[in-house]
């Protein structure tokens, strides 16, 4: 046992954890483990974000990315409310982001102390727990327990609050070897009688369909998913959390289900007689939104690890509550090593909605479409890069063209919808992966929420591609303003717009530019493949819109497929229902 | 429809507003609320009462399951449950009623737990509706202030008790 003071426990349990970077930001009444930060230098790198929004974002990339939890650290006050956004984006998304704020000494909570905020208040609806440490002793076990709650069960962000009273109080270093937490027990393997039943209704299915979302990622059940569909010959459609957890080049992939999903994908959805959803929580971006039309002659099957997703948004027949992975090998094991399978007629089906309206785009004119961006992207890296996208129409087009090959690979806000993510989140999954080609695509609007990490980027000498593709618009809205509003295009122009490249440049980055579509392919090429931060500003159509889509509240064989169905007379309606 | 649902959770600051947070969050009432310590002193029972949407009322039920300060939930709404709230009630003692308000406390076996030149004050326990009769009858001869506690409730040790509603 060793005396120290808190801000050294607090570096000494990180190790003891197995952390190895923290992205984070000094601020008053955390600069104690500021300054004891160098003595840990070795063992743990800091990465200085610009604003505590972007290394909240970039800590949940590094935990998208490798897996593992990624560490925040900042000050109290508006370094804490900063970084909320972030949390919201982690927690929509499962991903395990565990938050340290520096807190007012513990005599002074509540008296309005300059840089105050209710941390626990704040941060109590979107974390999965939150600790206010009062004691100097308490600080190892309570950063444990964080790490421990934030990585099991359904991954989720946490946050500790450390008063600064706590981190400069000196104490015995004790890092308790267990965990006991009496209302916390995360389900591991499912019901033996409900996979029993499961695995009946599999085998009775002419019609079944894989529906699989961002659990699968989470629980790394890549390999069991494999095996199980190709030993039933099922076909399988991912939700946008779920690109990369089944191989794109598969026969058995129909690409991505949802408002944007594929028009085979969304058919077969409606069309099938069993969906077999595994970590998928039926968001109303996956389903339509129109929960009563989802998938109406099927059954559903719903594993997922947490049971308050099960009935939230459908209604369900069989639920299986445990960890993919292990609900996987459990089907697995109860299922015939060979089992004799009928899927002509079905996947027949399926081929034909493929061609009937394949995902598609012409390159003609004299500017650049964005899918002929991504396809291209696609194309050059063979889908090995790790591509990591903002919101809006961009990211809908990532996920529709490009070819995700590996679980991990794809990164994107996808509950929340947070604009800002892409690049942290894209810095963040770097320094997990520093093997992989990193791209971070994101639009005009998106990149201006979060561009001053450029100088963090910069600064961290990384390698690291931005392609941002610049329509003068909020892309999205710009979108839904044609299709339900009349193309009142009110506030989703930019009348002005910084030049990119200067712009990185002015940081130390690299800029290069792409207006012609005879360009792209040259530009892509030269700046994914210059070493350093590199942003490619490509100029692109504003009047490309993504197909096909399900008006908000639509059910999901009721898409609308190209500028021809648009002004619906019940568009208006949609726009209201979104 | 009513639910009453008991949680024990551990007994720390933050705990009650994680658990009204829910409701909030979806915006629902909570109709009567207890909170107090159970035999370990690390850990509280809280009894709670609250109006709505079943498919709702399971959803949050769920949601105090994952609640890491939650050890124990169970929704009473079907089991045979015993169900007590109390009521202290000071009533204005007139000459004219001094004698049908000891009546009236004596038909349901309240106590008088304060006597003054002019008031009475009265304590009654027993479950919803024998309280609300109770200061209904009253009402007439002047309530001056009533406090009233919320629900506790605890399921009976009956072989006729369904096992439904048992949560985690």
């Amino acid at each position: 046992m060793a005396r120290m003071i808190g801000a050294e426990m607090f570096f000494e349990t990180l190790i003891h954890e197995g952390i190895d970077v923290v992205f984070g930001l000094p601020g008053g009444y955390v600069l104690k483990v500021y300054d004891v930060m160098p003595k840990y230098s070795d063992r743990i790198r800091h990465v200085l974000a610009r604003h505590e929004q972007a290394a909240t974002h970039m800590a949940d990339g590094y935990a998208r990315a490798s897996g593992k939890p990624g560490v925040v650290l900042c000050t109290s006050g508006p370094a804490a409310t900063n970084t909320v956004t972030g949390i919201a984006t982690a927690q929509m998304d499962s991903s395990p982001v565990v938050v340290f704020t520096g807190q007012v000494p513990l005599p002074y909570l509540g008296s309005d102390a300059f840089q105050e905020a209710d941390h626990i208040g704040i941060t109590r609806p979107c974390t999965k727990h939150n600790y206010l440490v009062r004691k100097t002793k308490d600080l190892p076990r309570a950063i444990k327990e964080a790490f421990y709650i934030a990585g099991t069960g359904r991954p989720s962000p946490v946050l500790v609050d450390m008063p600064k009273d706590v981190l400069i109080g000196e104490d015995e270093f004790v890092i308790p070897d267990e965990i006991s937490l009496r209302g916390y027990k995360p389900p591991k393997k499912g019901h033996p009688g409900q996979i029993k039943r499961a695995v009946d209704l599999i085998l009775a299915a002419k019609r079944p369909l894989i529906f699989g979302g961002g659990g699968l990622l989470w629980s790394g059940a890549s390999e069991e998913l494999k095996e199980l569909v190709h030993r039933l010959q099922i076909p399988v459609t991912l939700t946008l959390m779920g690109l990369g957890a089944f191989p794109a080049d598969d026969p058995l992939f129909i690409s991505m289900l949802g408002m944007h999903g594929s028009y085979a994908a969304n058919m077969a959805v409606h069309d099938c007689d069993l969906v077999i959803s595994i970590g998928a929580r039926f968001d109303d971006r996956a389903t339509g939104g129109n929960f009563e039309k989802f998938a109406p002659n099927a059954k559903i099957i719903h594993i997922d690890i947490d049971p308050a997703t099960i009935d939230k948004n459908i209604v369900v027949h069989c639920p299986i509550v445990g960890d993919a992975k292990e609900v996987l090998k459990q089907m697995l094991e109860m299922l015939p090593a060979k089992v004799k399978t009928n899927r002509k007629e079905w996947m027949g089906q399926i081929k034909e909605w493929e061609k009937k309206h394949p995902l598609a785009y012409k390159q003609e004119g004299d500017k650049i479409l964005t899918t002929y961006v991504i396809d291209t992207l696609s194309k050059i890296t063979d889908g090995e890069a790790i591509v990591v996208s903002d919101v809006g129409q961009h990211q809908m087009w990532v996920a529709q063209w490009y070819r995700f090959k590996y679980p991990r690979t794809w990164i994107t806000s996808g509950g929340l919808g947070t604009m800002g993510f892409g690049f942290p989140a894209a810095m963040g999954a770097k320094f997990a992966r520093p093997d992989k080609m990193v791209v971070c695509v994101c639009g005009d609007g998106s990149f201006q929420m979060n561009m001053q990490e450029l100088a963090t980027a910069v600064e961290n000498k990384m390698d690291i591609k931005i392609i941002l593709l610049n329509n003068g618009h909020h892309g999205m809205v710009r979108q839904w303003q044609t299709m339900f509003y009349n193309c009142n295009y009110s506030a989703s122009k930019f009348d002005v717009l910084p030049d990119f490249v200067k712009l990185a440049e002015s940081f130390g980055a690299i800029g290069l530019k792409a207006r012609r579509p005879e360009d792209l392919e040259a530009t892509l090429r030269e700046g994914l493949f210059t070493e350093g931060v590199v942003l490619m500003e490509i100029f692109v159509d504003e009047n490309e819109l993504v197909y096909p889509m399900i008006a908000p509240g639509g059910a999901m064989n009721e898409m609308i497929l190209g500028p021809e169905g648009v002004h619906l007379e019940n568009m208006a309606d949609a726009a209201d229902m979104a | 429809m009513r639910h009453t649902i008991t949680l024990l959770v551990d007994n720390e600051s933050g705990v009650l507003s994680r658990i009204a947070g829910l409701f909030s969050a979806r915006g629902f009432n909570i109709e009567s609320l207890n909170v107090g310590e159970t035999l370990d002193p690390e850990t509280s029972r809280i009894t709670l009462v609250t109006t709505g949407d079943d498919f709702i009322i399971q959803q949050i039920i769920k949601r105090f399951n994952n609640m890491v300060n939650v050890i124990k939930v169970s929704d009473l709404t079907d089991e045979v449950r015993v169900e007590r709230e109390m009521v202290l009630v000071r009533m204005d003692a007139r000459d004219d009623t001094r004698a049908e308000i000891l009546r009236t406390a004596d038909i349901f076996r309240a106590k008088v737990v304060d006597v003054g030149p002019k008031s009475y004050t009265l304590e009654l326990t027993g479950d919803k509706d024998k309280i609300t009769a109770f200061i209904e009858l009253l009402h007439p001869m002047g309530i001056k202030e009533f406090a009233r506690t919320g629900t506790v409730a605890m399921k009976r040790e009956s072989k006729l008790t369904k096992n439904k509603g048992e949560e985690k």
